[in-house]
């Protein structure tokens, strides 16, 4: 295997520390590790005591564990951000505009730009939703965006959340726990909020409600409940915006209306923001056997009288096969040329490129076309013989199911690992807001980091990392 | 407020007021069997689950009611529904159900003791006996952490319908602990005209007041010895004392008044509730035992229990 | 021929439901196959029907209920002309393009089995091949007397393994080993007539499409081609797209619902006339 070379954010590879991270640099030359080691012992308790936890699936006994949290900031410059910020609020005006073409009429197919198979054959397409608008025209209302960077600038996207991107509750606590325990460190630099981002996502919420004679609109956070993953954020969220956190069976649909129990009767419901994936958010639209949705709810939301946030079948538009057309999309709908990078993919349904990615297996990286958190994917240079060749055997059983992708020189930052201060591979996940008036972006977004040496898997289900993410003024 | 939350915090603070009762039976109980016989002992261990009422539920498991075997039924059995253990897990799946109704402190008050239970049980050996030395101190967790639990309510929750709620679980709870505590040893609670029997039973109706952390409190309001027909004046009739039938009722009516005021409804449980605060209100320690203590602490039982039904009609189930 | 039909669906239910929300797909919809005349839909309930559209165009009506509720009539009934046209389906309603039902569902997943159905055949000509599937199925498949599948819920993989079953079973054979060929193939769900024998009965069939000629029916339990005894009633892309009822008691927990389903169904008199005309 050939030892990659990482740009690091700090250092920008050279001798000199860039001048965004002087001050954090020299924090880190004065800091003595006990000290540091003391501030992350005082962070976890926090963490602890907050009850942030993180369930990850297939293990029993770790059903409440902490997500590492590293106490150094990553920090991206004002200029740096302004133009990701622009390039991610096109990719999401482009993913709504397609997913209103993709159930209404289907232009782009008929435009040929992308393989009407890879729309109808999708899981994720749902059949249910053609036909239907959603409010204003906004179908994915929270979107979270996965980027890396690979050099000064060089930022690519490496898979866009057009679901129920997960994780903002922790780009908040971060934020909140790094003020507190480092108030020294903060003083000494200008970085932008971000704990607006519940108060901008309550008014995008209420912005696409339906419209209604009389009254505020009614808002609640659908939740699985506490044995989901996610549950701490949903909780978290509906909390901090002051919204009932509701579960299926608190809901009811009456004559296309969505009401939920109170201790005073029943209360409408006009938008909801729901946390529950599309197969089990109607029992009588979709999977039958669902204990945790809301029978009736395609039905009031086709009646127009209930909002989802996000829209049903969004999924279709983060399918990792369709992501590989995302710079078309952009262009189709937008005319304009896609800001942000897609990172080199093979669709490995195409001969050619399956013939490439055979030939290349051991370099690349290998994902299926609809898996999520780091799940049945091959990491060609970190993978043993015998499990290259097993999965070379699913790949080319269902050459459709996958795309490969070149093992990416993901960026660097300091992190405060067990023995002192090491660089570690990190993404950005920063998440797009939209309503009725357009986009927003709270700056910066969670940074996940690969607390194991060399490790480039960031995913929490896989022992990643944290860190708090500061966009700050440039110097 | 959404009826499940009301719900989850009307359990939830039954059930931190259950584990604490019972820590408490397991604590005086312990005082008792160490009495000797000739005192009017041996079936402590039994008149414990009497107590809590799990008398039926112990024998259809276990054989003999010793204090091992009623220890391990009331603090560690899975199985009891009534367990300590039990009541912190249910609390526990409770308070995270609606931890946004909770403050900070009221979570963590559950959540430490359920790590001390955690601690506590991946410490010991299977099948091995728990010594007094270690279940003591856990007894102590248990009541520290309904003390925790309650204080940061009173202090820290917002006056509104999840506070009032949580108040009903609470008081709704109390006044059956209290009745059935008091029901246990009627036969020994003996009005002013009837010859006591010795002063063996001292200990019978010390061991009630301790129970209810009401021993000092006794002596002051009555200033004498312990006479059986005050005991049960003091926690049937007495207001100013905190664990007593009416005192219990003077607040579930006072809650429930707050829940009809905010939501501008009066209904049923209002109604249940003050007739039988009126009841205790009016009420005098002779004529409760003209009627027959035990039939008199029957039927206060139920008619508690009718409230909690009335009240999940009303608001918790709609 | 002109057919009146009663398809009567009593739901019983134990402990009695709290609230009940249903969606109905009872209504049949014109096509050049079949002209509805008349038809109405009756739940014997203090309900409001609200009519949609759903995703394959066919009729939905939902209602919701506050309970107990312990019996429920539903009572779907009306004339429709039926006319024989070689098992083509013409100017039906179409939201989609024949390439989503190729679409695997729950229901329809292919197994290794499925698979090989289609692959015995030996033809080249499109239209064959799914004749051929329709007697490898017929042949796989022992259909159960009663018209309908005994267990709901079974997948296409289930039932194959399990060699019998009803319309329903047998439709998802065809339609997933269809779609294992390459042929978009659908569920369709609705009535059978029978003059002779029972009147009319339930049913299920499957539909797939052929370039050129569009989309044409196959009847596995009978083997043939739907035609003049067919009424089409809601097609998708299996059971649960397609089938008559879908219900949820919210809150309900351990609750059965027994069905029971009347049907009758006789030659309408205009029919004998209409046929006198022609």
């Amino acid at each position: 295997m050939v030892e990659q070379t990482f740009w690091d954010e700090m250092t920008g590879g050279g001798a000199d520390v860039r001048t965004v991270y002087g001050r954090v640099n020299e924090w880190l030359k004065s800091t003595p590790p006990d000290v540091l080691a003391a501030r992350r012992t005082q962070a976890e308790l926090l963490f602890r005591r907050i009850g942030i936890t993180f369930a990850v699936y297939g293990e029993k006994d770790a059903a409440e564990r902490l997500i590492p949290f590293d106490i150094i900031p990553r920090v991206i410059g004002q200029s740096e951000w302004s133009l990701m910020e622009k390039g991610l609020i096109q990719r999401v005006k482009a993913i709504n505009a397609f997913l209103c073409d993709i159930y209404g009429a289907r232009e782009i197919l008929r435009a040929g730009l992308i393989p009407p198979d890879l729309v109808f054959g999708n899981p994720h397409f749902r059949p249910e939703m053609a036909g239907k608008r959603a409010p204003h025209d906004v179908w994915v209302h929270i979107a979270g965006i996965d980027m890396v960077r690979t050099g000064e600038d060089e930022f690519y996207v490496l898979e866009d959340n057009a679901r129920t991107p997960s994780g903002v509750s922790y780009m908040l606590e971060n934020r909140e726990v790094m003020m507190r325990l480092l108030p020294d460190l903060f003083s000494n630099h200008r970085i932008a909020p971000v704990e607006n981002y519940t108060d901008l996502l309550l008014n995008c919420l209420r912005s696409v409600a339906p419209p209604r004679s009389a009254g505020e609109p009614v808002v609640a956070l659908l939740t699985p409940g506490p044995y989901n993953s996610a549950y701490y954020e949903h909780s978290f969220l509906a909390d901090r915006l002051g919204v009932e956190l509701v579960e299926g069976h608190d809901l009811s649909v009456r004559d296309g209306v969505v009401y939920m129990r109170t201790t005073q009767g029943p209360r409408r419901v006009d938008v909801l923001y729901r946390r529950i994936d599309d197969d089990f958010i109607d029992p009588l639209a979709f999977r039958p056997d669902s204990v945790l949705g809301v029978p009736g709810l395609l039905d009031a939301y086709a009646a127009g009288n209930v909002t989802l946030a996000n829209a049903i079948g969004t999924g279709i538009a983060d399918d990792k096969a369709l992501y590989t057309y995302m710079p078309e999309i952009v262009k189709f709908y937008l005319g304009e040329e896609a800001i942000l990078k897609n990172v080199p993919t093979w669709r490995c349904r195409e001969a050619d490129a399956l013939k490439y990615v055979r030939e290349h297996i051991g370099e690349l990286v290998i994902k299926e076309v609809n898996g999520s958190g780091g799940y049945g994917m091959l990491v060609g240079p970190h993978a043993s013989k015998a499990e290259i060749a097993e999965f070379e055997k699913k790949l080319v059983a269902q050459p459709d199911n996958y795309i490969a992708q070149p093992t990416l020189s993901l960026s660097t930052c300091p992190a405060f690992v067990e023995n002192g201060v090491a660089p570690r591979h990190v993404d950005l996940r920063p998440f797009v807001l939209t309503g009725a008036e357009g986009s927003r972006v709270v700056p910066g977004g969670l940074t996940r980091v690969a607390m194991r040496a060399g490790s480039l898997v960031v995913n929490s289900s896989q022992g990643g990392g944290t860190k708090d993410t500061w966009v700050i003024e440039d110097a | 407020m959404l009826a499940r939350t009301a719900d989850n915090l009307f359990w939830l603070a039954r059930y931190v007021e259950r584990a604490e009762f019972t820590a408490r039976i397991i604590d005086i109980t312990a005082r008792l069997a160490a009495l000797p016989k000739a005192y009017g002992g041996g079936a402590e261990w039994e008149s414990a689950l009497s107590a809590v009422g799990s008398l039926e539920r112990f024998k259809e498991t276990y054989e003999k009611a010793d204090e091992p075997s009623v220890i391990e039924f009331l603090i560690f059995d899975p199985a009891n529904q009534s367990s300590i253990r039990s009541c912190i897990e249910s609390a526990r799946t409770n308070a995270r159900a609606v931890r946004t109704a909770l403050t900070a402190d009221m979570w963590q008050s559950i959540n430490s003791a359920w790590l001390e239970l955690r601690t506590l049980e991946q410490m010991r050996a299977p099948f091995e006996r728990m010594s007094r030395e270690r279940t003591d101190p856990f007894l102590d967790v248990v009541k520290a952490m309904s003390r925790d639990f309650d204080g940061a309510a009173y202090r820290n929750m917002l006056r509104n319908d999840a506070y009032w709620f949580s108040r009903l679980g609470l008081y709704m709870e109390r006044a059956d602990n209290t009745a059935r505590i008091l029901d246990v040893k009627y036969h020994v609670l003996l009005p002013e005209t009837e010859a006591v029997g010795g002063s063996l039973d001292y200990f019978q109706w010390t061991s009630i007041l301790r129970a209810v952390s009401a021993f000092t409190a006794y002596h002051w309001v009555y200033r004498q010895s312990v006479k059986p027909w005050l005991i049960a004046d003091l926690l049937i009739l007495k207001k100013e004392m905190p664990r007593s039938l009416v005192s219990c009722y003077d607040n579930l009516a006072r809650n429930l008044d707050a829940i009809g005021n905010a939501y501008g409804v009066q209904g049923p449980s209002q109604r249940h509730a003050r007739a039988m605060l009126l009841r205790l209100d009016s009420g005098n320690v002779e004529a409760v035992f003209e009627r027959g203590l035990h039939e008199f602490l029957t039927e206060f039982i139920a008619d508690n229990t009718r409230l909690g039904a009335i009240v999940a009609e009303q608001y918790l189930v709609n | 021929m002109r057919i009146q039909i009663h398809h009567e669906i009593v739901q019983t239910f134990d402990p009695a439901a709290k609230g009940l929300i249903e969606s109905l797909r009872l209504a049949p919809r014109s096509h050049e196959g079949q002209h509805v005349i008349d038809w109405r839909i009756d739940v014997e309930a203090n309900c409001r029907l609200r009519r949609t559209e759903d995703a394959f165009g066919n009729f939905t009506d939902m209602f919701s209920l506050q309970g107990p509720v312990e019996t429920l009539r539903i009572v779907a009934e009306g004339v429709i002309e039926t006319f024989d046209c070689a098992g083509v389906v013409r100017n039906s309603i179409e939201r989609f393009p024949s390439e989503l039902f190729l679409r695997d569902t729950d229901l329809t997943v292919p197994d290794a089995a499925l698979r090989a159905l289609g692959a015995t055949i030996k033809s080249d000509d499109k239209i064959e091949r799914l004749h051929g599937l329709l007697l490898v199925v017929r042949e796989a498949m022992q259909d159960n007397e009663d018209g309908e599948s005994a267990a709901s819920g079974l997948t296409a993989a289930q039932a194959l393994a399990s060699g019998k079953g009803g319309a329903r079973d047998l439709a998802h054979v065809f339609v997933a080993s269809a779609r294992a060929m390459g042929a978009p193939a659908r569920f369709v769900s609705g009535h059978y007539f029978d003059d002779g024998k029972a009147g009319a009965q339930c049913h299920s069939w499957a539909e797939a499409y052929v370039e050129k000629v569009g989309w044409i029916g196959f009847d596995p339990v009978h083997c043939i081609c739907p035609h003049e005894s067919h009424v089409r009633i809601a097609c998708g892309l299996d059971w649960l797209d397609a089938g008559p009822v879908r219900a949820a008691s919210p809150g309900a927990i351990a609750q059965t619902m027994a069905v029971i389903v009347r049907q009758s169904g006789f030659l309408h008199a205009a029919s004998a006339q209409l046929q006198g005309q022609q």
